[in-house]
């Protein structure tokens, strides 16, 4: 896909405006999931901002957000990098036969234990 | 006084005690909880997406119930309360979003009219933590007790409005009112790793194990939470103090716990 | 009839990028009254304000018409040209063309059509201007500085030294400021007491100032050249006349656990006090929230061990009435609150400190003698973080933190931790910054210097969470350059908070009707030609209440200030402005609506005899204004019922002939 329409597809789809970021790199600071990240918040908001976002679309780092809102609440910018990263998640999602999860594959992921609310939150993060 | 009651999945299956405690305090307290009628499950998480529009149409459905009856609509599940808050906001906020929603909903149209709250909203703004105390037949007295809030009860803030995001008090307040310790530790207001645990129980793991220890390094006896999301995790990933819902701890505070349990 | 001259100026590309100047002045050819018009590149400068003068005389010219930008900005200008061209210079008039049409419009035909729509309602008004003569007003020869801390004490000792007198008006119990609280000072590292306390001793000791400490602003009312202030002196419950400053009193008092706002509540004070070992004035202060003499009776052992006889538990608030000619804001800042901050642990641990406590603890007279120990245990921390720009630079959210640069923060920050590394070299010292900014002399250079001879670690990056643990301060931070998320086990952490204006600020721009930004920064009359002056005559500006700056600049701008203060006070009198209300005696009811709305006080009523039929006479009462104190704002002339009041130069006539131009 074109990359100047993507871009604006998932500055829009996220209402977040990356050009408001100033580089601080609180988000990654604060973020819980840095360890998992191939590519860490602040790349994120940089790279849809530098239009070079297929490595993000290929990335599994988008499944690895917690969506846990602490780089949306701590930055001072009010950049909301966590809405970008769901942003181009779901540019990826949407399209036909790429569901990150699949429901057969469920089963063996559960314990007894596990609320419904964990399945049903991965199923909104990671499906259409 | 009566509210709008939504559930939720989760305390319909795995966390019933969530559900029946609520049921019993708000009893005690002078509330009817009022369950809305042929509920949906909230879809666990907002996707903030502002073109995603079908998976908020059961959180718009709740809330217009809500507001048929003119009711505020409250939820005790962290998860289903950020995903309604959110939606009620959008739906305040974004007119385009507003409109499209509406499209699919037979009747009138919803703008955001009902007030939804938290169950510890609640207790705090409707019913008063004076009130509660006053209630209090089993003081926890001497009990140092860690509230873990999570990620989705504060955040995002701009939204949530319950409390200071990053110093919260409303749970402390709470165990105060119950005749407890409040245990304040930073890591309260961290991500316990949530629906990771599905794909990467590990992740979810290091963030669970991070908040246990430094609740226990502050002195923490026990850990009370409103997400049972946050109460798995922490739990399965060997947390050694007890993690309770924070109802469960208000029914024994209120005398009625073994009254629910029976 | 008038014979009106128009003139358009281009202003370089300004005007001329987005308005048609020639279409302008060809169009307000053919407007009543018109009978020159013409357009030129820079109207302001000399050969076209030449040109103004020579129009003048040319087309024997009784009023004039320039369009061009704010009136703020060059009315005075213009109307020394017609003056010098012979005209009375309350015969000019000013359309707005810049600010109001040409940098609000992006495209040229609309941008012309509303400047020749301003230009039509300028020559309407320029139509029934009138001549007017401003009166004259004395200048009382005394100076007030609000605010004690080095602008405010720099201010008043150039004043001073001019040969005026000058009142500072101080709201605690000593001046010095916040640079009285700092240790060292950047880039130079000489000790702030050192540099500071010799002119604090010199104001104490200059017989042309006069200190009111523990003191407030109540009212400001007058103008330039003739303000009248009252001043509330609060009862210190000392009698300052008398007080040696000896400290037997503070010793003796057994209020001991009273927090002592000098060392930021670090450490206790007693309920009688003196700030610091250096105050000035140095007598005691009791503070009566904490006094167990003032709050219930029992005690009284402070009067009994002064020798002098100074305590006076009956001493009440005094106010002073005084008259100055020009008043000096220096009322400073504070540090933002770190409440809203909480992911740096601020309220949780005992160990995160902000950077103004860290001067207090490396400070030879602070609560640990200058040694650097942890506040928590008392022990020497051997891992500390400095956290930058914590609230500066923050557009997220209003309540809680500034979206400005607060300047300062960079300096200290590389101060602290070379000092800290200087004296203790074991000590493990990191930064977080965003970007270093140190455009200051010997500024960078100094910064470098921290990095590069004394080992701070620097790291491009920010702070995200602070965990309270054990002993620890868990840092979680990120270092963007290694793409990193780094982990740092710290004894202590430093928060560099932003500065915003001193809380007394806002108060009392509104009774100065000095105007302030939305920080509220206390606004310049140019930001860049007038940088020390406030909008309002006779209002100065010094120090950081007009924005953040460090001490050289501060310095500066008291300087700046004092001179600007001096130029005015050195007059004999002052030109008034005749832009006044008048009222209408005939007219005047006798209601009081003007004289409820006036800010000023300028309205007062007399019993006044009119002739009525028959010959006889009648007496009302009916309103005065009193062009002195006049500001010409307008007010009373829409609050009056009977139309009786006016203001010259802006006479109903003309409002009303300017709204038909513009609706015609």
């Amino acid at each position: 896909m074109d990359n100047k329409y993507l871009k604006e597809e998932i500055i829009r789809m996220s209402g977040v405006n990356p050009k408001k970021c100033m580089k601080c790199g609180k988000c990654t600071a604060t973020c819980p999931s840095f360890d998992e990240m191939e590519y860490h918040p602040h790349q994120f908001v940089y790279m849809v901002e530098s239009g070079d976002i297929e490595p993000l679309l290929k990335s599994e780092s988008l499944y690895k957000c917690l969506s846990c809102f602490a780089c949306i609440d701590r930055c001072p910018r009010g950049v909301e990098p966590a809405k970008l990263v769901e942003a181009v998640r779901l540019s990826v999602i949407r399209k036909q036969n790429n569901n990150h999860l699949k429901a057969d594959d469920v089963p063996a992921l559960l314990d007894e234990d596990m609320p419904q609310q964990a399945i049903v939150s991965a199923f909104r993060k990671y499906t259409k | 006084m009566k509210v709008s009651y939504f559930p939720g999945c989760t305390l319909k299956n795995k966390a019933k005690e969530l559900d029946r405690y609520s049921y019993k305090c708000a009893e005690v307290l002078g509330i009817t909880l009022e369950e809305i009628e042929e509920w949906q499950c909230c879809g666990g998480v907002f996707v903030t997406a502002k073109n995603e529009v079908a998976s908020k149409l059961s959180s718009v459905r709740a809330l217009k119930a809500a507001m048929k009856k003119d009711q505020p609509l409250v939820t005790v599940c962290s998860g289903c309360h950020n995903v309604i808050k959110q939606t009620n906001y959008a739906m305040q906020n974004d007119k385009e979003f507003a409109d499209k929603v509406n499209r699919y909903m037979a009747e009138d149209a919803y703008n955001g009219e009902t007030e939804v709250y938290h169950y510890l909203e609640l207790l705090r703004d409707t019913i008063g933590f004076d009130k509660v105390k006053e209630k209090v037949v089993n003081s926890l007295q001497g009990k140092k007790i860690a509230a873990y809030y999570g990620c989705l009860l504060l955040r995002p803030n701009s939204v949530m409005k319950m409390d200071d995001p990053e110093n919260p008090r409303i749970m402390e307040d709470l165990i105060s009112a119950m005749g407890g310790d409040p245990v304040i530790y930073a890591n309260r207001n961290e991500c316990c790793g949530g629906y990771i645990a599905l794909e990467s129980p590990e992740a979810a793991k290091i963030r669970s194990n991070d908040i246990v220890r430094n609740a226990k390094a502050m002195g923490a006896e026990m850990i009370i939470t409103a997400c049972p999301l946050c109460k798995y995790n922490l739990v399965k990933n060997g947390a050694d103090i007890p993690v309770v819902y924070f109802t469960e701890l208000l029914a024994e505070a209120l005398g009625v716990k073994e009254n629910a349990d029976g | 009839m008038q014979r009106i001259g128009v003139f358009v100026c281009w202003c370089g590309s300004n005007i001329a990028g987005t308005v048609d100047v020639k279409v302008v002045a060809e169009a307000l050819k053919s407007e009543p009254g018109v009978v020159f018009s013409t357009d030129y590149q820079y109207m302001c400068s000399q050969a076209g304000q030449d040109l103004i003068k020579n129009a003048v005389k040319e087309h024997n010219l009784t009023g004039i018409v320039v369009c061009s930008c704010s009136p703020r900005m060059h009315e005075a200008t213009f109307r020394k040209t017609a003056s010098a061209a012979g005209l009375n210079p309350y015969m000019v008039e000013i359309a707005n063309i810049r600010e109001q049409c040409s940098w609000v419009h992006k495209e040229m035909p609309l941008g012309t059509e509303k400047a020749i729509i301003l230009g039509k309602a300028a020559v309407a008004k320029v139509s029934l201007n009138t001549p007017l003569t401003p009166g004259e007003s004395p200048v009382t020869k005394r100076a007030l500085v609000i605010g004690g801390g080095i602008a405010g004490i720099q201010t008043a000792l150039d004043i001073a030294d001019a040969g005026f007198p000058v009142d500072i008006v101080e709201k605690k119990a000593t001046i010095g400021g916040k640079m009285a609280q700092l240790d060292k000072t950047f880039p130079t590292l000489d000790c702030a007491a050192c540099i500071l306390t010799p002119k604090m001793v010199d104001v104490a000791q200059n017989e042309n100032i006069r200190i009111f400490s523990y003191s407030d602003v109540e009212e400001v009312k007058g103008f330039v050249g003739n303000f009248n202030v009252k001043i509330k002196k609060r009862a210190r419950f000392v009698d300052e006349t008398k007080c040696t400053g000896c400290g037997a009193c503070i010793e003796k008092c057994p209020q001991k656990k009273v927090p002592n706002e000098f060392n930021l509540g670090m450490d206790n004070r007693r309920a009688i006090y003196i700030p610091f070992a250096q105050a000035v004035p140095k007598v005691a202060t009791i503070d009566p929230d904490y006094c167990n003499m003032l709050k219930n009776g029992k005690c009284g052992v402070c009067s009994k061990f002064c020798a002098a006889g100074a305590i006076d538990y009956k001493q009440k608030d005094e106010i002073i009435e005084e008259k100055y000619g020009a008043i000096v804001v220096a009322t400073g800042f504070e540090p933002i609150s770190m409440d809203k901050f909480d992911e740096f642990a601020y309220s949780q641990s005992k160990d995160v400190i902000t950077s103004l406590e860290f001067e207090r603890l490396t400070n030879a007279a602070g609560p640990t003698a200058g040694k650097l120990l942890r506040p928590s245990d008392g022990k020497h921390p051997q891992k500390i973080v400095f956290v930058q720009c914590v609230g500066s630079r923050c557009s997220a959210c209003a309540e809680k933190g500034k979206e400005y640069c607060s300047k300062i923060c960079c300096m200290y920050t590389a101060k602290h931790a070379m000092l800290t590394r200087d004296k203790y070299p074991d000590t493990e010292v990191t930064v977080f910054y965003i970007d270093v900014r140190t455009p200051g002399k010997n500024f960078d250079e100094f910064q470098r210097r921290a990095v590069e001879e004394y080992g701070v670690n620097y790291v491009k990056g920010m702070v995200g969470k602070i965990t309270p643990e054990g002993d620890k301060l868990k840092v979680r931070a990120s270092d963007l350059i290694a793409n990193k998320q780094i982990n740092i086990d710290a004894d202590l952490v430093v928060l560099a908070a932003a500065i915003e204006p001193d809380k007394s600020a806002r108060p009392l721009a509104t009774m100065l009707t000095a105007s302030m930004d939305t920080n509220d920064f206390f606004t310049e009359a140019h930001p860049k030609l007038r940088p020390v002056e406030s909008p309002t005559a006779g209002v100065f500006l010094s120090g950081t209440c007009q924005g953040p700056k460090d001490i050289p600049e501060t310095v500066s701008q008291a300087g700046a200030a004092a001179s600007k203060v001096i130029g005015l006070l050195q007059k004999n009198k002052l030109m008034g402005n005749p832009c006044v209300a008048s009222s209408n005696q005939l007219m005047c009811n006798g209601c009081s609506s003007c004289e409820r709305v006036c800010p000023y006080g300028a309205i007062s009523y007399e019993d006044k005899e009119f002739p009525g039929p028959n010959r006889t006479v009648k007496t009302r009462r009916v309103a005065v204004v009193n062009p002195a104190v006049c500001q010409g704002c307008g007010a009373c002339t829409v609050a009056c019922p009977s139309g009786a009041m006016d203001l010259n130069g802006f006479m109903n006539t003309q409002i009303m002939a300017e709204v038909d131009a513009i609706c015609k």
